[in-house]
């Protein structure tokens, strides 16, 4: 048995990844992906932070706070308002790495500032420096699976609060070693502003048993959406760029599918 | 939540001991599971809450891939109490869909990365193969392995917000059943000791080389422990042992890993759970702080909880027991908290020597006997992240 639906308002996006430098640009190019180079993301450096955090940030900082930026400004909102769920496969990779590779040295020299970022919250923690927000905010990970629940669990917030929620997923490659175990191609980010009502495409959510995920109709956008969790979410920003009413299924964890109709 | 949401069971390992009986004498008798002693080839010195019998515990193969220090913990927690026998019989009532999974934990199966980093292949770098990432590694792999233990399909994920992801993960479950996206949740953490934080927390100079003493004028820092703690809350219950009466969570929006100096964030989600409970703070009967014993955590949570209670509230700190168990701390001392509600003893602070004096808040040196009704639970974590949760006796 499934979940009730769960409705909630889609006020506005940001969007970072591959050849897709921003909501604004972007949509147009997923919607005729024809013209889409799928060259290196670009990661603007994150202006609002203060100067010391801003030196301290790492790169899943960076992607999480650029898109988060852009979808509070398409939304008109101040970025202080909304409760706030980063979902992140891994967090910051890097600091992993680093902090690795240090403990198996003799002298096991462990970076102060690297572990304080090594927290999966670290881009949460950065975002609310950032704005001054006080809001509630949930970090959480499901692996393959981190942007459906965190849909899931920004809307269901959206729903239960009655606020807007500001969902950020974003996930950033390993060095190696690691990324031989976990290789994921590049850096990607979107943020979805979700209201309980307002202007914007209405999405329904709803949880299912197992249905096949929505691919991309071009190979470049499913070679992402397969290997990079946050690009799970490419079939959804395709469907809301071509602005009609569709269906799109997005893989949750196994078993579990999540549902989203866009009514625009 | 609109209505209260039943705890109908809950249990925990730490190194006080497996299962709630063992936790409550440990609690009654004023006996700390801390020790001082090394952890695998860690030498930072100071005391660790180490549980026994993780090592030994024989590993089925059906889950080989998911074996670590992490999963092994997560085991022991969920065969303490009968605890995985009791979410089967409300799995036979609700179904496997509509029972969700929602963990907290701060480095998941990191020791095994950390472990084979020592065993990289001289010449090209690589990893041993025998690593498995999706299984130990990744933040995920604690909800992964208890969901395919469990045989449960519902909504899962592992909130990761440091010290205070596992009290998260009730607010999270209990938004889900009020949407009707599930019927019942298993909650929990679970953290194991790592080389990450022993040395991470050492080089932020957080390690205290004595026993951690909160609230004492002298307290020089944190003792690490290690932990599993788990809940089912439940739509429908049968019967119940504690209710989930308010949560609340908020951001201090001021530092990565220093709280904010007045405690103005933990202030927002001590106050967003008394309103979510509809209850006033004078209905409060007992607090367990966050209470981690660094000079800065401890004075801030002070101010926080003078402000919104007063300073009557009896409180008490519990990881002078089992050690700061990180992302586990949200719900091994939820569980110490119901554990209270249920006993009626609010257990002392322990390690505590001679109170600070620029503190205020009422710190209980010995246990207190005594019918509870309401009690909270603080946790706090690193990026400035908040929670509060309030639970009330079952009769």
């Amino acid at each position: 048995m499934s979940g009730r639906p769960i409705e909630v308002s889609l006020c506005g996006i940001g969007l970072l990844g591959p050849g897709l430098a921003g909501w604004g640009a972007g949509q147009a190019l997923l919607r005729r992906p024809e013209s889409w180079h799928g060259t290196a993301s670009v990661v603007p450096p994150p202006a609002r932070l203060p100067p010391a955090e801003r030196r301290r940030a790492g790169m899943v900082v960076k992607v999480a706070i650029a898109v988060a930026e852009e979808a509070c400004a398409a939304a008109g909102i101040d970025p202080a308002l909304p409760v706030t769920v980063f979902a992140s496969s891994a967090a910051e990779p890097a600091n992993c790495h680093a902090l690795c590779e240090a403990l198996a040295t003799p002298q096991r020299l462990v970076s102060p500032t690297r572990f304080t970022n090594s927290v999966h919250n670290a881009a949460s923690g950065y975002w609310h420096i950032a704005t001054h927000s006080m809001q509630a905010s949930t970090s959480l990970s499901a692996f393959d699976a981190s942007f459906a629940a965190g849909l899931l669990e920004a809307a269901v917030q959206c729903r239960a609060g009655g606020l807007p929620v500001l969902l950020v997923a974003s996930d950033v490659p390993y060095p190696e070693p690691l990324h031989a175990l976990r290789p994921l191609p590049d850096s990607f980010a979107l943020a979805l502003l979700l209201a309980p009502q307002g202007a914007g495409p209405r999405l329904t959510l709803q949880t299912d048993s197992g249905r096949p995920a929505t691919r991309c109709d071009d190979a470049g956008l499913e070679a992402l959406r397969s290997t990079i969790p946050a690009a799970r979410a490419l079939p959804l920003l395709q469907a809301l760029a071509r602005a009609g009413a569709a269906t799109v299924v997005v893989d949750g964890a196994p078993g579990l599918s999540l549902q989203i109709g866009i009514a625009p | 939540m609109k209505r209260a949401l039943a705890v109908t069971d809950y249990t925990l390992v730490s190194a006080l001991g497996q299962g709630r009986a063992a936790t409550f004498e440990a609690l009654r008798h004023g006996r700390s599971g801390l020790a001082r002693r090394d952890f695998e080839t860690a030498t930072v010195g100071g005391w660790i809450g180490v549980v026994d019998g993780i090592d030994g515990l024989p590993w089925p193969d059906e889950f080989a891939a998911f074996d670590c220090r992490n999963h092994r913990l997560a085991e022991l927690g969920l065969r303490a109490d009968g605890f995985a026998d009791r979410v089967r019989a409300a799995t036979a009532r609700y179904g496997a869909a509509r029972v969700g999974v929602f963990l907290g934990t701060s480095t998941s199966g990191i020791l095994q990365t950390e472990q084979a980093y020592r065993r990289r292949d001289p010449v090209t770098g690589a990893l041993p193969t025998d690593l498995q990432y999706g299984q130990t590694h990744n933040m995920y792999s604690l909800a992964r392995f208890v969901r395919l233990r469990l045989a449960l399909s519902g909504p899962a994920f592992v909130v990761s917000t440091a010290c205070s992801s596992s009290a998260k993960v009730f607010a999270s479950a209990a938004r889900m059943i009020a949407l009707d996206q599930i019927d019942a949740a298993v909650v929990g953490g679970v953290d194991s000791l790592c080389l990450t934080t022993l040395y991470g927390f050492r080089s932020l100079e957080l390690i205290s080389d004595d026993i951690c003493r909160p609230w004492d004028a002298q307290r020089a820092g944190l003792s690490i422990g290690e932990a599993a703690a788990f809940a089912l809350l439940e739509r429908e219950p049968v019967d119940a042992r504690a209710w989930l009466l308010g949560s609340g969570e908020s951001s201090d929006g001021h530092h990565m890993s220093s709280p904010h100096p007045e405690g103005a964030g933990a202030v927002a989600a001590m106050r967003a759970a008394l309103a979510m409970a509809d209850l006033a703070p004078r209905d409060v009967d007992y607090l367990n702080l966050h209470g981690t014993g660094t000079p800065g955590n401890d004075a801030a949570e002070d101010h926080a909880v003078g402000a919104v209670f007063g300073g009557d509230l009896p409180c008490s700190s519990t990881k002078g027991f089992t050690g700061h168990t990180l992302g586990a701390a949200g719900a091994v001392e939820a569980a110490i908290s119901m554990l209270a509600l249920e006993n009626g003893l609010a257990p002392a602070n322990l390690n505590l020597r001679e109170p600070d004096p620029a503190l205020g808040v009422r710190v209980l040196r010995e246990p207190r006997a005594g019918r509870l009704r309401v009690v909270a639970s603080n946790s706090f974590g690193f990026g400035g992240s908040n929670a509060c949760l309030v639970f009330g006796a079952a009769a």
